[in-house]
């Protein structure tokens, strides 16, 4: 049994005092027609969700670049998922089990239609998981957009979902050791956001500011194809949570209002946030609160109350806004599109309230830890840590080694020619 | 013939083409520009970050009208497109030296 399944079991059996073999090995259609539909769900809020929401960002010269990131890394990462990285993940490892998956689902060979992973035919599982494994590094993007090379991103993106998410979704998700320290992250608090968060600030950092950072004005070009991917985003969120539940139930259920409510309560906290201190609210505040709503609920969506979603909503849109200015400003760090403040940041704190709105006495299905909240805190402590410096680490030797090899960055005059002409000798727009 | 050129807000634009013609003037030229004047320009915060965005949008209308029309021109422009606010604009009046109609050849004040 996954993980998360056992969650939803601890769930179901608080909730309705249903019995624990409910998830046993027999495949569910209601299940497996919800896991299908979340799938897509989660596809759609990467391309085009994310995609859009970025590339309207980014300045009229880097749109399409942008763009193609989101795309590349779709596909690249979909192939990676087929040849090791679902086997690496989300398999038995034997005596390894602890550190990394098995090898019995290289090449997705040995998975046919009939083949079942606890309720569900195991190629949903693995097509759902693999939407994941999407997301992480597609987040990333935006820390390194308008000046990394192509071929390098490529190859980042490559070896960081090798190295990085495989591993930190096995610890976690596959039974590995964080799972068996009772690690909670319900949809990926701990495995997106704070893994692929920490990578864009790593990122971020190797390549070096924009040039003209922060001196010269590099607004978003397009801030209605931002907020239409916003749009998208918010939608396709319900797959990325409810989906995580692994079941039609009612765990996915509360995981939609939870994460909704917690959508809602963040974007208007940003703008209550921004009416305060700088006397208008702005469009892109607003949704720049959505997001981090939707981020900082991932670890605890399926475990709290809608209420608590709406707790964690109204601190993500409050509390991101906040640490946004220090890392922009304070450290001047070029973090693009702001990964860091949004998804790490919220990745990280949701991950830690995760312990205590998890409770039941604050309407949570009850915590995995017996040592009570601060027993859980630890756990949730030790696996925020590990997977921060695990990525921060293994992010920065994997860029060094680029560094060296194939250059990171763009030349100058590349980069003030911007992506689209000089990477892809295409442009966004022919007006 | 002078060639007036006024710098006005781009919402008054309909009004002062209304007033315009009422006193005769058969056409005129408009283009988008963007400037400052004592109005200066406005800040644009993304995030917190802020621009400030030192050019706003105008409007350029050129027409050019025979001597005696340029008074009642210059008043039509004046009333039509007066708020009473900074930036409401200018209006500056220079001398044409010659005008040709492309299509007949005409010139001068035939050809405004």
């Amino acid at each position: 049994m996954t993980t998360r399944t056992a969650y939803v079991a601890i769930a179901l059996a608080t909730a309705a005092g249903w019995p624990l073999s409910a998830a046993a090995d027999e495949l569910n259609g209601a299940d497996t027609a919800w896991i299908l539909t979340a799938s897509g769900l989660v596809l759609f809020m990467t391309v085009p969700g994310l995609a859009l929401f970025y590339g309207g960002l980014v300045r009229t010269k880097n749109v399409l670049s942008v763009l193609m990131h989101c795309f590349a890394v779709t596909a690249l990462v979909s192939v990676i998922w087929l040849f090791a990285g679902y086997s690496l993940a989300l398999s038995d490892g034997g005596s390894w089990n602890s550190l990394i998956g098995g090898l019995s689902r290289l090449t997705l060979l040995n998975m046919n239609a009939d083949t079942l992973k606890d309720n569900l035919p195991e190629t949903v599982f693995c097509m759902y998981h693999l939407t994941f494994a999407i997301f992480a590094p597609a987040l990333i993007v935006g820390g390194i957009a308008e000046r990394m090379r192509f071929s390098s991103l490529l190859w980042f993106v490559g070896l960081w979902e090798l190295l990085i998410y495989v591993p930190v979704c096995h610890w976690i998700w596959g039974g590995g050791w964080l799972a068996k320290l009772g690690v909670m992250d319900f949809a990926g608090g701990i495995v997106v956001h704070v893994a692929g968060g920490t990578g864009a600030l790593i990122g971020a950092m190797m390549l070096g500011a924009r040039r003209g950072f922060p001196r010269v004005p590099m607004p978003p070009h397009n801030l209605t194809m931002t907020a239409t991917g916003a749009g998208i985003l918010w939608v396709g969120w319900h797959g990325f949570s409810a989906g995580s539940a692994l079941m039609a139930n009612g765990a996915a259920g509360v995981a939609m209002l939870s994460t909704h409510m917690s959508a809602a309560a963040g974007s208007l906290a940003w703008m209550a946030s921004e009416w305060l201190r700088f006397g208008k609210p702005s469009g892109l505040g607003l949704i720049t609160g959505m997001v981090a709503g939707l981020g900082m609920i991932a670890p605890s969506a399926g475990f709290i109350s809608p209420l608590g979603g709406l707790l964690v909503g109204a601190l993500a849109g409050g509390l991101c806004f906040l640490t946004l200015h220090m890392i922009k400003r304070r450290f001047a760090i070029d973090d693009t599109l702001d990964v860091f403040a949004i998804h790490g940041v919220g990745g990280i704190v949701g991950s830690l309230l995760t312990a205590v709105l998890t409770h039941e006495a604050l309407g949570g299905i009850g915590i995995l830890s017996e040592n009570g909240i601060a027993g859980q805190l630890t756990v949730q402590a030790i696996a925020v840590a590990s997977v921060l410096i695990w990525s921060a680490g293994i992010s920065f030797l994997i860029l060094k080694g680029l560094d060296m090899t194939l250059g990171l960055r763009v030349s100058a005059n590349e980069e003030t020619e911007g992506l689209d002409i000089s990477q892809h000798n295409e442009q966004g727009y022919n007006f | 013939m002078k060639l007036i050129t006024a710098i006005i807000k781009p919402f008054k634009t309909e009004e002062v083409r209304d007033a315009l013609s009422q006193i005769g003037v058969l056409g005129l030229t408009l283009s988008d520009v963007r400037g400052f004047g004592r109005q200066k320009g406005h800040t644009e915060l993304y995030r917190g970050a802020e621009y400030r965005v030192d050019f706003v949008p105008k409007t350029k209308l050129e027409l050019a009208v025979p001597d005696d029309m340029v008074e009642r021109a210059v008043e039509a422009i004046l009333k039509s497109a007066r708020t009473g606010k900074i930036g409401d604009g200018k209006i500056f009046v220079t001398t044409i030296e010659q005008s040709v109609r492309i299509r007949t050849g005409e010139t001068g004040e035939d050809a405004i």
